[in-house]
């Protein structure tokens, strides 16, 4: 439970963050920090706003107010809700996946993996016309492109199938390809929305492995939407609780486990408690 | 494969076959009563009079009986479903065909002009299908590769040929400069189209570029003072050998290689031209594949969400799927000009566009062979059943059902890897996403 390899500088601090879609409120006025080698999980029921909160981090949405304060260990700060689009990926160098896998299924696993390191391999290519020419220099940062592809899928035991169309991996195949697809964009701070949705028991455990392996050799700060307690408690050193797009609870996991809010608002309470609850909650 | 037991086993009683023939026959005869049975013609007196055919209605009704029964006892009740059962050595022996037919075409493409040398007729038809060839690649890369569905296509190979026709004859620039030049315009109108669309997919994406290719054509038309309206340009230079024109004069091509002067030199130099053409646009696909723009195509056609959440800018993405297609598009347009020697805005419909894509569906999207074997069908075959007439409309509209039955996703379907660790397999049709409308837009 101990946060190796970490100081308390903060990567990603969150401030007054609203996001609202007509007269809905997904999110209001959200401040938390998240600091730089922790794994922060975002926590909450359904419809609490978390995906919303992850779509304006990266630059899907483009919020209605708030600030987004990013800042590499080396260098540079970014204001995230500045970056739209594929920037924040690209400047800002946050990555991320998707509730719903998104993966580009009729490539393959390789092809995946080689596809997000478009970036540095199009400076590589000259920007097409030093590749069209084959010159040396591109072949050498393919060859790297796929060295590092081959590194990240030895961590996630997706080696075997690397020349498989993406699409036909298994469910959990293609969980552990899209965090190695993120991984290879070198992040500085990696977005995971719910990774071990319909994972087993076993696959669940072998995802806790590979996140605190990222965390811990890679120094790669983690911010995790989770449903799956077992994932959250056991690997989360901070953990933001979200109601109704407000920000109901806010520390280590332990806190967390006995809040009374978090409680009700994940169990629900009796009714007796309700007011009393409700009242503190603010509802 | 999927119920495989109602191929095998159509397990229809006959009584039941001839309910459903009987219901299909009574459709036919309401269809046909009026289109057959009737028939209404001048009399005598120069008065309409009707006339009735009963008999060929009978025919027809009969025919479509016999037809529904037979189906419904070979096939059973519900659609038929084609394809799916292949026996097991069709597809090993369709591989190692595949494995030699790329060579194949290619000397047969290059011994064309020696095999058929006298025979004018099969190098002009030699020369159109490469000019489809060719088209169908750039077509290609919008389409098959990028995932974007363009019904415009034919606006930059007017592009391509009224910029080599207007640099040519206004200000008499040789072939070869022409052509880059014409290149790059085309291009640039592919930048042009590319902006106003960017957000657009599928259906949408396809209307505009629709109307893109109507736009240009219309401007064609009626920009009288530069494009010659609907008169079009004609005298556009023919292409010389390097400087040497293919001439009965001293300093022409035929004399000065000591050769007896032919018409057909020109021709053959024509249908290398265009070969060399389109293998140079076969070349620069396969390439632009392995790079990462390539890869950036095709993974924006597989999912364009994906793609930015990997900081891939898919506006540039786009525009560059745009600028290189129309690119060759252009291309291949000065060399449709210069081949001709006049060009008119006729030649550049609706039609046209429909006929590349046709090309690029059929061939199978993103497939080098695929396409190049569809344009020979589509152009070659449509010239042989000249002789039909009326009827080759008919025949083609079958072929084009029969295929899409058989293979709903053209003749080559399946993926190749652009790189691999171990070995290399082919992606199957099924996994690969295709210009479609939805797809992943947000």
């Amino acid at each position: 439970m101990t946060a190796p390899m970490t100081d308390d500088a903060p990567i990603l601090i969150v401030d007054h963050l609203s996001m609202r879609f007509g007269g809905l409120i997904a999110v209001d006025d959200l401040s938390f920090v998240a600091k730089r080698g922790h794994i922060t999980a975002l926590i909450g029921p359904n419809g609490a706003g978390k995906t919303t909160v992850f779509n304006c981090i990266t630059g899907f949405y483009k919020p209605t107010t708030g600030l987004m304060r990013l800042a590499h260990p080396d260098r540079g700060v970014y204001y995230l809700e500045r970056l739209l689009n594929f920037r924040v990926a690209k400047l800002a160098r946050v990555a991320r996946t998707f509730q719903n896998i998104r993966l580009f299924a009729g490539m393959t696993v390789l092809e995946n993996l080689v596809v997000a390191q478009h970036n540095t391999l199009m400076v590589a290519s000259g920007f097409t016309f030093a590749g069209l020419l084959g010159l040396r220099t591109y072949r050498k940062a393919e060859n790297a492109a796929v060295d590092k592809a081959r590194y990240w899928l030895e961590r996630t035991n997706l080696l075997a199938r690397a020349d498989d169309a993406a699409g036909s991996l298994a469910y959990g195949e293609q969980r552990r390809l899209e965090i190695a697809r993120a991984m290879c964009t070198d992040p500085v701070l990696l977005c995971l929305d719910e990774p071990a949705a319909g994972l087993n028991a076993h696959e669940s455990a072998e995802l806790n492995e590979l996140l605190k392996f990222i965390q811990r050799e890679h120094h790669i700060s983690i911010l995790l939407i989770e449903h799956d307690m077992s994932v959250v408690m056991q690997i989360s050193d901070h953990v933001v609780v979200l109601d109704y797009g407000v920000k109901i609870a806010d520390g280590t996991p332990d806190e967390i486990r006995n809040d009374p809010k978090v409680i009700a608002a994940y169990l629900g309470v009796e009714d007796e408690e309700v007011e009393k609850v409700g009242a503190e909650v603010g509802l | 494969m999927p119920d495989k037991a109602s191929h095998t086993a159509p397990s229809i009683s006959v009584a039941d076959a001839l309910k459903d023939a009987a219901l299909a026959a009574l459709v036919a005869f309401g269809l046909f009563f009026l289109l057959i049975g009737l028939r209404s013609a001048q009399g005598p007196t120069g008065a309409l009079e009707v006339s009735t055919r009963f008999t060929d209605l009978a025919m027809v009704v009969g025919a479509v009986f016999a037809g529904a029964f037979g189906r419904a006892m070979i096939f059973g009740r519900g659609p038929i479903r084609f394809g799916g059962e292949m026996p097991s050595w069709v597809a090993p022996t369709l591989a190692v065909a595949g494995r030699f037919a790329t060579p194949a075409l290619l000397i047969f493409a290059l011994l064309v002009p020696v095999l058929f040398f006298q025979n004018r007729y099969i190098l002009d038809l030699g020369i159109l299908v490469l000019t489809y060839v060719m088209l169908g690649w750039g077509l290609n890369i919008v389409v098959g590769l990028a995932g974007l569905l363009d019904l415009g296509y034919v606006a930059f190979y007017a592009v391509g040929a009224y910029s080599y026709a207007l640099l040519a004859t206004n200000f008499e620039l040789s072939f070869w400069i022409c052509l880059p030049l014409a290149g790059i315009l085309a291009a640039f109108a592919g930048v042009l189209l590319g902006f106003p669309v960017l957000r657009l997919r599928g259906d949408y994406l396809a209307i505009v570029t629709l109307a893109f290719g109507e736009i240009v054509r219309l401007v064609l038309l009626n920009w009288q003072s530069v494009t010659g309206g609907p008169n079009g340009i004609s005298s556009i230079p023919r292409p010389s050998f390097f400087g040497l024109p293919f001439n009965n004069e001293d300093g022409g091509f035929a004399a000065t290689f000591g050769l007896e002067f032919s018409s057909t030199h020109r021709i053959v130099f024509l249908f290398y031209l265009i070969l060399a053409l389109a293998l140079i646009t076969n070349w620069a696909t396969l390439r632009l594949r392995r790079l990462p723009v390539g890869r950036a195509w095709e993974a924006m056609r597989e999912d364009e969400i994906a793609c930015r959440s990997l900081g891939i800018n898919t506006t540039t993405t786009k525009l560059t799927a745009f600028a290189i297609g129309a690119m060759f598009g252009g291309f291949a347009g000065s060399f449709f000009a210069t081949r001709q020697g006049f060009i008119s805005p006729e030649s550049f419909n609706f039609g046209e566009s429909a006929l590349i894509l046709a090309i690029v569906v059929l061939g199978g999207m993103g497939s080098q062979l695929g396409v190049a074997v569809a344009a020979l069908v589509m152009i070659a075959g449509f010239e042989l059943f000249r002789e039909f007439q009326a009827y080759r409309m008919v025949v083609f509209g079958l072929a084009m059902v029969l295929i899409m039955i058989w293979r709903p996703r053209g003749l080559i379907s399946t993926r190749e890897p652009s790189l691999y660790l171990g070995e290399k397999k082919i992606i199957p049709a099924s996994l690969v996403g295709e210009a479609r409308s939805g797809g992943s837009g947000s």
